[in-house]
This record gives structure tokens, sequence and C-alpha cells, in this order.
């Protein structure tokens, strides 16, 4: 019979304003097992912690009930107090009167009543704990970065810089990302380029660091500390170790039809090509799609122009398996597609463009050689009408719940930088709210309107009319309580963004939780911004949330600390609670090992005592401790209940039900 | 598969063929459109006062009368489908016009909503859908560029009515491809063709029709569409220099090949 104590905690007036604390500590003190049991203020205060540990040496206690607030909260701490008075940390349970009882119900009577049930089926539990024992298990110290955003780029050079090996991959031919397109960069009006590259020469350069461009995440198995990944390189038709990047394919290319991604669409470029003068790795790639050696076998022009001698047609995807003891997601965001917003005539008018098509049309590298021109006729407009919240804030279907959270401040910066440029256009902001909730950006905002005299307009466009050269705008004032009708050379659209579309189905190769809008979780909204709720699994940058420049920047950052605090470790406390198969039940099936997602079962052909003193040869599951996760699939998946988890087995779970239902 | 079918009183008088070819296909796409005994007028024009009842009456027999023979409500008019649409959603949604309604019909069983509403193109996309509307094309109207004109009342209260993205519709679009022909995107493919305004001051109804016309035309629509028996009006009666207006039926039949082509 086991000796236990049962604690009741008040949290203040959380739990004792909807349950009665001192009855529910009287209740269940008379129940089997129980020869302690008392009500506290504060639980986990230091007084509440001395007073449990003083307990458990003056009554002997072999097992505690906290009745507190969700494990998720308070476990660990309760589990080391214990530990400390010698107790072992698996004969402490949680009954969470809390979250799931106090907080809930409004009333006395039934949350006192909810409580005592639930801490009787802690105390069922607790007679069946055992004590239990972690094992360890050794940290690979090398980091995986996936995405070479700046996000990504930031994460692998703090993690780099501590002395830890980083690979970055990267599925685009050069790191950098998004912001390798964007003209200036708000509040400051430094140019995003300026800082941006150096960064990524000094990434390339490092030399813990590892740079797998034109690359992608094929395949992760294995957990915290010890995970494998495969690493699918695309061909490039390029070999990169010969490749010089001296660029003269790029120019002899006669394929010079190809819509030029990095300035997106808005001009061509040739099948052979290195997306932009600062690439990194500035090696050049072939576009598989556009080739016309690759696809009629006809032409070579490339292979006989380089002096290299890097071209290889008859290049083929690889696949590199690497170990790494973390992870770090960083695969950014995209603008949304605008078919579902054709009101604003953007596939009707080429003069009706995204804001990010507008940074390519500012941008000294870009299609225009940085001078505005309307995409359709070339000509300078006079009249620019910016659209913010197209698609953001949005209560249907069509378009996104959250705020993007960057449109209003790019738009400012957009705004004011056409009319520094050409103080001859006149430029319309029409918004719902301006936000501008960072260092120095409603200054910057009101600068926009105060000195550089854009019209900002609190309504929304309606309709966007593309007739005679012109694009006819229709909207609404609603400060001014009138519609207006304006006659615009171009229309900018401030397309809401979303996580990167490769998100989601990495997200399940690393089992790591999504929200509703494929935003990465984090594993506390506020105390653990940077970790995925999977253990070594890091978050970084705009796969999380929308995020500028500066935030993303310190997020990459906190990711890297997050990260080398792990690498740092020589190994890692396994969790104890792991599956264990009752060999004498198991008929191997092979149910369980199929269910695994982490590997931990494997099958062995063992010998056992048949009867009339023969031996029996039976294939029975073998689960490695260090690897099993304790995620419970297999347990569920046995069909003849041979597999139980350690710490929640069937005969425990049964017990607490027992108790509720009694 | 049966439709209770209300035709209304254009369909009648100035739209026989959209009712006319609208029936001629719906025998070809295999579905029929029997029409209640004795039904009157939709109500015309939803009543925006809340506590105005008698103009929802006749809405609501015609929805009862569905709800008897268990069968889904098929309109063709937009006019016609918007009230009734939108009067069987008070039905549904407020309890105060539904106790009144009831009360003053004195139904054999109380109707509270329950009869599905369907416009024509509704059950073309969401019963017959579209790919398979394009198997049963003979005649495909290769090559005619053809703009599709809303109007307001089949999108307007988007919400309400659930037809189709109000700001930005397709349904149209998509039929024009289904029956071969290609569809041309104009941005004023959705708004006021004059409505009434053509009674008092045509003028007005003039300017806005010219300006869906030139804006089409622009784009190079070759003819128009509709579903709609008052913008049809507008659009012929008021154009200064119109495009070809025609029912969405008519196009329908005659890709059908139930209908010769007009010359």
């Amino acid at each position: 019979m086991q000796r236990i104590g049962v604690f009741v905690c008040w949290c203040g007036s959380n739990i004792a304003a909807t349950v009665d604390v001192e009855k529910v500590s009287q209740v269940l003190a008379q129940e089997p097992g129980v020869v302690f049991s008392t009500n506290y203020q504060y639980m986990c205060s230091q007084a509440g912690q001395e007073m449990i540990q003083e307990s458990i040496h003056k009554y002997q206690l072999t097992g505690v009930v906290i009745c507190s607030c969700s494990p998720r909260m308070h476990e660990a701490t309760f589990r080391k107090t214990c530990e400390k008075a010698g107790l072992n940390a698996h004969m402490v349970e949680i009954a969470n009167i809390r979250e799931q009882c106090s907080w809930i119900h409004k009333d006395m009577a039934t949350g006192t009543e909810k409580a005592v049930i639930l801490g009787r089926a802690a105390i069922a539990k607790v007679h069946l704990n055992a004590p239990l024992t972690a094992g360890q298990s050794p940290v690979k110290k090398r980091a995986l970065v996936i995405g070479g955003g700046i996000a990504g780029i930031q994460t692998a050079l703090d993690i780099a810089d501590a002395g830890f090996d980083v690979d970055i991959v990267e599925k685009q031919p050069t790191i950098g990302g998004k912001m390798t397109q964007i003209d200036k960069t708000f509040p400051t009006l430094d140019c995003a380029a300026c800082i941006l590259t150096p960064k990524m020469v000094d990434a390339a350069q490092h030399e813990k660091i590892h740079i797998y461009s034109y690359a992608e995440v094929e395949k992760v198995k294995g957990f915290v500390g010890n995970f494998q990944v495969t690493i699918k390189k695309k061909a490039r038709y390029v070999d990169e170790t010969k490749c010089t990047g001296c660029g003269l394919c790029t120019e002899k290319c006669p394929q010079k039809k190809v819509p030029n991604a990095f300035n997106l669409g808005l001009d061509n470029r040739r099948a052979i090509y290195i997306p932009f003068a600062q690439a990194v790795p500035k090696i050049a790639t072939i576009d598989a799609d556009y080739c016309t050696m690759l696809k009629s076998g006809k032409c070579g022009v490339c292979s006989k122009v380089c002096t290299a001698g890097a071209i290889d047609y008859k290049q083929t995807d690889t696949y590199i398996e690497e170990e790494y003891g973390a992870i770090v997601v960083a695969t950014g965001f995209n603008p949304i597609k605008l078919d579902k917003y054709d009101e604003f005539a953007y596939s009707q008018s080429p003069d009706v463009v995204t804001s990010l098509e507008f940074e390519r049309l500012m941008n000294a590298a870009g299609p225009t050689g940085g001078t505005l021109l309307r995409p359709s006729d070339g000509a300078h407009p006079h009249t620019i009408v910016f659209v913010q919240c197209v698609g953001s804030r949005c209560d249907d279907e069509k378009g996104k719940p959250y705020c993007s959270k960057i449109c209003c401040m790019y738009t400012a910066k957009h705004a004011m930088l056409c009319r520094e440029k050409y103080p001859d256009t006149d430029v319309y902001v029409f918004y719902i709210d301006v936000r501008t909730p960072g260092k120095n950006f409603d200054e910057f905002y009101r600068r926009a309107v105060e000195e550089y005299g854009v019209h900002y307009i609190k309504g929304m466009v309606g309709k966007v009319v593309p007739q005679d050269g012109k694009l006819k705008v229709q909207a609404s004032d609603l400060l001014g309580g009138s519609q207006l009708h304006i006659e615009a050379d171009m229309v900018v659209l401030a397309a809401a963004i979303e996580p990167d579309e490769t998100a989601r189905p990495l997200a399940t190769m690393l089992t790591a939780s999504m929200d509703t809008n494929d935003f990465f979780t984090e594993a506390h909204p506020k105390l653990r911004p940077v970790e995925s709720p999977t253990a070594g699994i890091f978050l970084s940058g705009a796969c999380q949330g929308p995020k500028d420049i500066p935030e993303t920047v310190a997020q990459a950052s906190a990711a890297a600390a997050k990260v080398i605090g792990l690498l740092c470790k020589d190994s890692l406390t396994c969790n104890p609670c792991t599956a264990q198969p009752d060999e004498l039940m198991c008929n191997g099936c092979s149910s369980c090992e199929k269910v695994c997602p982490y590997g931990a079962i494997t099958y062995a052909d063992k010998e056992f005592r048949g009867p009339n003193r023969t031996t029996l040869l039976r294939r029975v599951a073998q689960v490695n401790p260090a690897v099993c996760q304790g995620c419970g699939a297999c347990t569920v998946a046995c069909p003849s209940g041979a597999m139980d988890l350690k710490g929640f087995s069937n005969q425990q779970i049964m017990a607490e039900v027992d108790a509720i239902c009694r | 598969m049966t439709y209770s079918y209300f035709p209304g009183c254009t369909l009648r008088t100035k739209g026989k063929e959209l009712d006319q070819w609208g029936r001629a296909a719906a025998e070809v796409l295999g579905f029929a459109l029997e029409e209640p005994e004795n039904w009157q007028c939709c109500g015309a024009v939803y009543p925006m006062a809340k506590d105005e009842i008698a103009t929802r009456l006749s809405s609501v027999r015609v929805l009862a009368d569905a709800k008897a023979q268990g069968r889904e409500l098929v309109t063709l008019c937009s006019a016609c489908h918007h009230v009734i649409k939108r009067v069987n959603g008070d039905m549904q949604r407020d309890a105060d016009i539904c106790d009144k309604v009831n009360r003053y019909l004195k139904l054999d069983t109380p109707y509270a909503g329950e009869t599905n509403v369907l416009h024509y193109l509704e059950v073309l996309r969401d019963r017959i859908g579209f790919d398979a509307l394009k198997e049963k094309v003979v005649h495909p109207l290769t090559g005619v560029k053809i703009g599709a004109y809303y109007g307001c009342l089949l999108l307007r209260p988007g919400k309400e009515m659930g037809f189709d993205n109000p700001e930005n519709p397709r349904i149209l679009e998509d039929f024009i491809r289904a029956i071969g022909a290609e569809p041309v995107i104009y941005a004023r493919r959705n708004e006021c063709c004059g409505g009434y305004c053509t009674l008092e001051n045509k003028s007005y109804a003039t300017k806005q029709v010219d300006k869906i016309m030139d804006n089409a035309k622009a784009q190079g629509a070759q003819m128009l569409i509709t579903a709609c028996p008052l913008c049809m009006y507008n659009l012929k009666e008021n154009a200064t220099n119109g495009l070809d207006v025609k029912y969405f039926t008519e196009l329908l039949a005659q890709a059908l090949g139930v209908k010769e082509e007009a010359k």
C-alpha cells in the first residue's frame, strides 16, 4: 500500500474562488492510502514546496498528488521538489483543478465536486505508479537550418559563431530570400541589398556553415539530439565545384523568353541563369523547363562557351544523408495569389501590381533599372493608388483573418519614396487602419503624411476599371463620407502574406504543429516563442507569423540561442515513459512497428519455453528506449494488448477511469 | 431529377427566351422543371421594411408548395430568385417574420425556410457540374468572346444570396467556358445596369449601360450574356452603341443543339 500525500492549491483565487479547497482536501483525506492531506494558497511558491518536502519526510510518503494547475505548467516544478526530498519524480501526479475545473465552472458546488473526482483519479493512479529512471541519449553537435532567407542566415551565423556546425538548406539557387527583392527597408530607408549581401557572404565564407542551395529536405527521422535528415540536391546541370560564376553562359543562352522569377515575371531571363549579381553561391543554374538542350537535345551553347567546363546536362538529383542535433525552420512567407481579388483588376491590367512587384520596379537592379515606369507602356505614372489590406483582416474565406503586419509600413515607405523621387506624382493610400507599432514606425508614417504629402484616405477601394490607358478607381472616403473616383496610372496592392507552400509538408515531416493558417505553432505563445512543441525543432522568422525584418532577425538570434543551449549539452535525459512490450503476449504481427513514427520498434526472434519442456522460437517486438518518445501510438495499435506505456499503462488509465466513475 | 420551377411573370411576357431555352436545355441535361399549380407573383421587389409581411407571402406560398412536394425550388429570373431566396432566409432566421407569415397563411404544416432555393445556374454548377455540361455540348461556341454581365440581384447581398463572390464572380465565366466559348473578364460586369432608373431618369440608365458596354468592348467582348430580364432591357434599350446581348439559356440551348443558331 502506498502512503500518499494530497496537496490542494488555491492558486490565489484562481482555484479557491470556484472550488472549496478546504472541503476537497478533507474529502480526499478519506481516500484509501492517503495519510496526509492539506491545502495552501500557492503550492508552487517556495513555502508551498517546502511544505511538500517536509510532509514527505514526516509522513514517509511514497506518492504525492498535487491538485493544482495544468501539468504543462508546473508538473516539472513539483517533480523536482519531490525528487529533492528523495521521492522518485514519477511518483508525483497532478490533478488539474484549474484549467479543467475552476476556470470553466461558475458554481462552487459543481466545481468542488469535480475537483474531488479529479483528485480521486490521480490518487487511484499513484497507487499503481512505479519509480521510473530516465536514460541518456547523446547529442549530435550539428544544426540544420531549413530556409536561407534573412531568418535562416542570421540563425546559422549565430550558431556557427558559437562554434557549432550548421547546414543551410535553401530551395532557390541562392540564399537571401525575400529580402533580396526588396529595395529599401523601413523605417530607416537603408538599402536592403547593402545590409543583406554582406551577411550572405559571411554565411558562405564561415568555416562552420555549409550551404546546400537548390536543395530541399526530403525526409526527417529521429528525435531531439539525433535527427537523421535526407537532403535532396536538385539537379542544376552545372558542376558547383567548377562554375566560376562568370555569367558568360547567361548572356549567350539563346532561350531568351523565360519569365524572370526574381523580378516576379516583370522581365525575362535566359534558360541558364544566376538570379542576381550578388547571388550566393554565385553559380549558374539551368531551368529545365525552358532549356532547349534538356528538352530536345539540340543546343549546347552554354556548354560551348563555358571555359570552366562546368555544364553537365547529365546531372541528376542527388541525396545527402546527415545527422543533426537540432533543426531550425525558417521557411518564410509569400504574398497571396490575387485571383480571388480581381475587383482590383490585377489580371486585367499590367499596371495593377503587387507591392513586391512595386519593389522590383523601384529597385536599381530591377527590370526598369530603378526608374518607376508603368509596365504597360513604360510611361512615368503621375497618379498612383495604394490599396492596403488586400486579403488581410478578411472576414470571409477568400482572404486571411489576420493582419499581415508589414503592409502599413512598406506602403508608407513606397508612398514616401514615390513622392521623394517623383514630386510630380499624386499618391493615394487607402487603408482600414494604419498600424505602426514599432520603434520609429509611427514617426515614419507621419513623415509620409506631413512632410511628403501622401494622401491617406480611410476607406477601401471597391473597383478598379482599366480603360483607355487609365485605371479608374472607385473608392469610399469613410471620414469624408463620400465616394471617390480617381483616374490612376498605377494601382499597387498590398497583398496579404501567407506561409510558404513548403511549410505544411515540412511540418508533417517534422511532426511540428501548425495553426489553421499554416504558420508554425510555438511551444508557448509568450514564454517559448521560438521553439516548436516538438523537442529539437526551433522556429525562425515569418514561418511562425508575419514579421518585419527587425523582428525576424531578433527571433532568428533567439532561435539560435536556444539551439546553442541544446548543442552545448553532451547528452539529453530521455523520457522514461517509454513503450514496453509484454513478450509473452506479443504475436509478432508488426502492427506497432508500422505505426511507430520514430522507428523505435524492431523485431527479434527469441526462445520461449513451450509445453512439455519444448523450446519455441517466436518473433517478438523490441523497443529501443533511447529512441522511443512515449507517444503511445503502438499501445493503441497492438491487437493483443501486449504493448504498454510506462507511467501510462492500461491498468493505470483504467484505475483513473474507475475512480472517476465511482 | 425533378425540381419545382418558378418562372415568374416576366418569363411569360418580355423574357420568354430566358424561359423557353432554359426548359429545352433542361430536357437535354436530364432534369425536369415542374411548375407549381397557381403560382403567383414572387413579390417583385424584396421589401426592405422588416415589418412588411404582405409582399413576402406570395414567395412563401411557392416555397411551401415545393416543401410539400419534397423538391428543391429552381428559379431563372434574377429578380424572382433574389426575392424568393431572401424571403426564404427571413423565414429561416427571423422568428418574428416567420411567425406572422405562418399565422397569415394558415398552412397545413407551418413553413420555416426548409426549401432549398437554387438558381438555374447553380443547378448547372452544383448539381449537373460544368464538366458534365461540357461533355453534353454538341455545338461548342468556339472562338466567341463573351462577356458575362451579372448585374446585382444574383450576387448581393453576398452572404444572403450565397451565389458567388460578389466582387469577383466566376460562375458565368465557368459557364461560358463549358459551352466552348471564351469568357472576357471586364471590371464592370457586376456594376448596376441602371435598374428601374430607366423609368424616371433614362439618361442615367444610359450612362450606366454605356460604361458597362465600353468596358466590355475595350476588353474584347463580342457579346454579353445575362440572366436578368431587367438588365436585358437596360442593356438592349438604353445603350447608345451596345453589343449584342443574349440570355445565357439561349447560348446553352444553342450549344446543346436544341436551338438553331440565329444568323
